[in-house]
């Protein structure tokens, strides 16, 4: 073993030129897979930071997928009723805290209890249709990213008024409304309440932008009418991409309707599966064409060996002996490439990351991309593999080849 | 006395669209001591002879024995262990390693067998190439030696092992005169030395008068040797 470790660093080591190449060859091959994986991952990972976590991942309402049974059905079931006046339910959510409680202890996910209420908003002779919720502030934090998307005031500025509102971007354009501003608001049930717009929030969402406003739990309560009520639990799965199983989970252990992101929005299901497949096929394919480059370069160093192969082994080396050094030198090669290719990636994928964008309306955004030591462990893991293939085919033809017939060619 | 190398009907065919017979039916004996020239016009199949002889090759029928033992039934790696232990190589062509100074080239099969130590291979092989004149030469790369120089180190490596036969394919082929001279001259001393014989391949009848005895191959088979040679 001894022996074949210093011939391979001699030949690493006289041969400077060929093996900068060979090393290059692997870091750009492992650099550019790290920083294509990092930037399509990022990009993904954006995707859901910018469409899916700004919508409620699950949301428990006091619906029911079908109507409840009215109690005479139930008593008699062989009978065909109709037309009985049904029973009337008390609306919300019975129990709210212990139902929240309950959500919390088992499962991966933030809750926070709300109240939504469709209502008209009146400024200036006009009335405008919009939905309110009714939040807790400091839950709702956990839960949305409202917080950070406020363009003027902030989300603690509900508790500082009594009745203040944060009103949508859009729709406060259009209303006119400015933060200091009363608003006039009155609900489907009859109730009217003037309130103070406190602040305005742009999501980037039109549909909620435009006919979403902010309330305290306690003010949305006082327009339903009804105190006490809370007929919207909304959630923050720790894992997005898991809300629709644990939907159907919530669903069958608390009765209500647990509708997942995935389900209210299919269409961004299939926009979402269309780019993780690009993502996998393009992430794939730089791996490929990287694993190729390498096998490419090593295979070159190892074919130009095939005399030196042939003297050893007319001297009485083993083969065995002959192709273990050949395969130390490409794993020396690819564990330095690799090493180079690692610190090219990172460097790559920083420059990318401070790409700046501007957009006619938001901030400027960034590039979004990720560190994740699963890209280098695989590009590094692949690059490799490919090396030690690159090395290990020729050496092996080269080493079981009769050393006469390269002899007989060169003298 | 056993031969140190014997063939029995060795044949060597070479397959191919058309089977080509390398060397056919060759039966000889190198006995300890002995300086044996090969010799015969180009194509003759003289370096095939050399290169069974040497275990380089394997004969399509037929046995080479070497210290009386059979070679037929061996695999590569006992092939290897043998040529390595018992047999000692220079070529036309130097064919030493380019990356690896003359020192490392000469300790190569040393290492390879690893019999000594590493100090001990170290001045055994300086040993060698002194005795070949090239003690100044020892760090020097095979690029940075001229023709004789390198086939000197050639030589010193193949007597690395201190191996019963050396066989030389046409040693002084690639040098001029003088150096023809010297490197042969120093290949002629090796002869005998506990019992070492030397094969050489060669196709200058003068080199090969200076041998104990002559092969002449024509066709791949032994013939009588000329007349006017």
């Amino acid at each position: 073993m001894g022996l074949a470790i210093d011939i391979a660093i001699t030949h690493i080591r006289s041969r400077l030129r060929q093996t900068l190449v060979g090393v290059l060859g692997v870091a750009t091959g492992v650099g550019f897979s790290v920083m294509m994986a990092s930037l399509m991952e990022g990009s993904q990972r954006d995707f859901i930071a910018q469409l899916v976590d700004s919508l409620p991942h699950i949301t428990i309402s006091d619906d029911r997928r079908t109507p409840p049974p009215q109690p005479a059905a139930l008593i008699y079931d062989e009978v065909e009723i109709s037309n009985l006046s049904t029973v009337d339910r008390r609306r919300g959510i019975k129990n709210p805290l212990a139902v929240m409680a309950d959500i919390e202890s088992w499962a991966p996910a933030k809750v926070a209890p709300s109240v939504r209420a469709n209502i008209l908003l009146r400024q200036a002779g006009r009335d405008v249709g919009a939905v309110m919720l009714g939040i807790d502030p400091k839950r709702e934090a956990e839960v949305s990213n409202i917080a950070s998307k406020m363009v003027e005031g902030s989300l603690d500025n509900l508790v500082k008024a009594s009745n203040a509102v944060l009103l949508g971007a859009r729709l406060a354009e259009r209303l006119g409304i400015r933060v200091g501003n009363t608003v006039t608001i009155s609900s489907s049930g009859g109730k009217t309440m003037t309130a103070t717009a406190v602040g305005i929030f742009r999501t980037g969402v039109a549909q909620v932008d435009d006919s979403q406003i902010y309330a305290l739990t306690r003010s949305a309560q006082v327009l339903a009418g009804q105190t006490g009520l809370i007929n919207e639990l909304r959630l923050k799965a720790n894992d997005a991409l898991g809300a629709r199983e644990l939907a159907a989970r919530i669903e069958a252990e608390t009765g209500y309707k647990a509708v997942s992101w995935q389900e209210a929005h299919e269409d961004l299901i299939n926009a979402f599966n269309i780019r993780n497949f690009i993502m996998y096929t393009v992430v794939g394919a730089i791996l490929l064409v990287a694993s190729f480059g390498t096998y490419n370069i090593i295979s070159t160093i190892t074919h130009e060996k095939t005399r030196d192969i042939a003297i050893m082994k007319s001297l009485g080396l083993r083969a065995a002996l002959v192709r273990r050094i050949f395969v130390l030198e490409a794993l020396v090669i690819g564990l330095i490439g690799m090493l180079a290719g690692f610190a090219l990636g990172f460097a790559m994928t920083k420059a990318l990351g401070a790409v700046e964008f501007r957009s006619p309306f938001g901030d400027a955004t960034r590039l979004p991309v990720i560190y994740s030591p699963i890209h280098y462990g695989l590009a590094g893991a692949i690059a490799l593999g490919a090396s030690l293939i690159a090395a290990w085919l020729p050496a092996r033809k080269a080493a079981s080849v009769n050393p006469v017939e390269i002899i007989r060619g060169a003298s | 006395m056993t031969p140190l190398i014997e063939t029995r009907k060795a044949t060597r065919i070479l397959r191919g669209e058309i089977d080509t017979t390398l060397v056919r039916d060759i039966d000889l004996a190198i006995h300890p001591g002995e300086f044996v020239a090969i010799t015969g016009p180009s194509g003759s199949g003289k370096s095939s002879l050399m290169y069974l002889l040497g275990l380089l090759d394997t004969p399509t029928s037929g046995d080479v024995l070497i210290q009386g033992k059979s070679t037929a039934r061996m695999d590569e790696d006992a092939r290897a262990k043998l040529r390595l232990e018992t047999l000692g190589f220079v070529f036309q062509f130097h064919f030493l390693l380019a990356e690896f100074s003359a020192l490392a080239n000469v300790t190569l099969p040393m290492r390879a067998l690893g019999k000594l130590s590493d100090k001990a291979m170290r001045a055994r092989g300086m040993d060698l190439l002194t005795r070949l004149g090239l003690k100044d030469h020892s760090h020097k790369r095979p690029d940075q030696l001229s023709g004789g120089q390198r086939q000197r180190v050639a030589i010193a490596r193949a007597l690395a092992n201190d191996p019963q036969v050396i066989l030389a394919d046409e040693p002084t082929g690639n040098l001029d005169t003088a150096s023809t001279e010297q490197v042969f001259g120093i290949i002629q001393t090796l002869v005998g030395e506990a019992g070492r014989s030397v094969i050489i391949v060669t196709h200058d009848p003068h080199l090969a008068r200076r041998a104990s005895r002559r092969l002449h191959v024509v066709d791949g088979q032994l013939a009588p040797v000329p007349e006017d040679d």
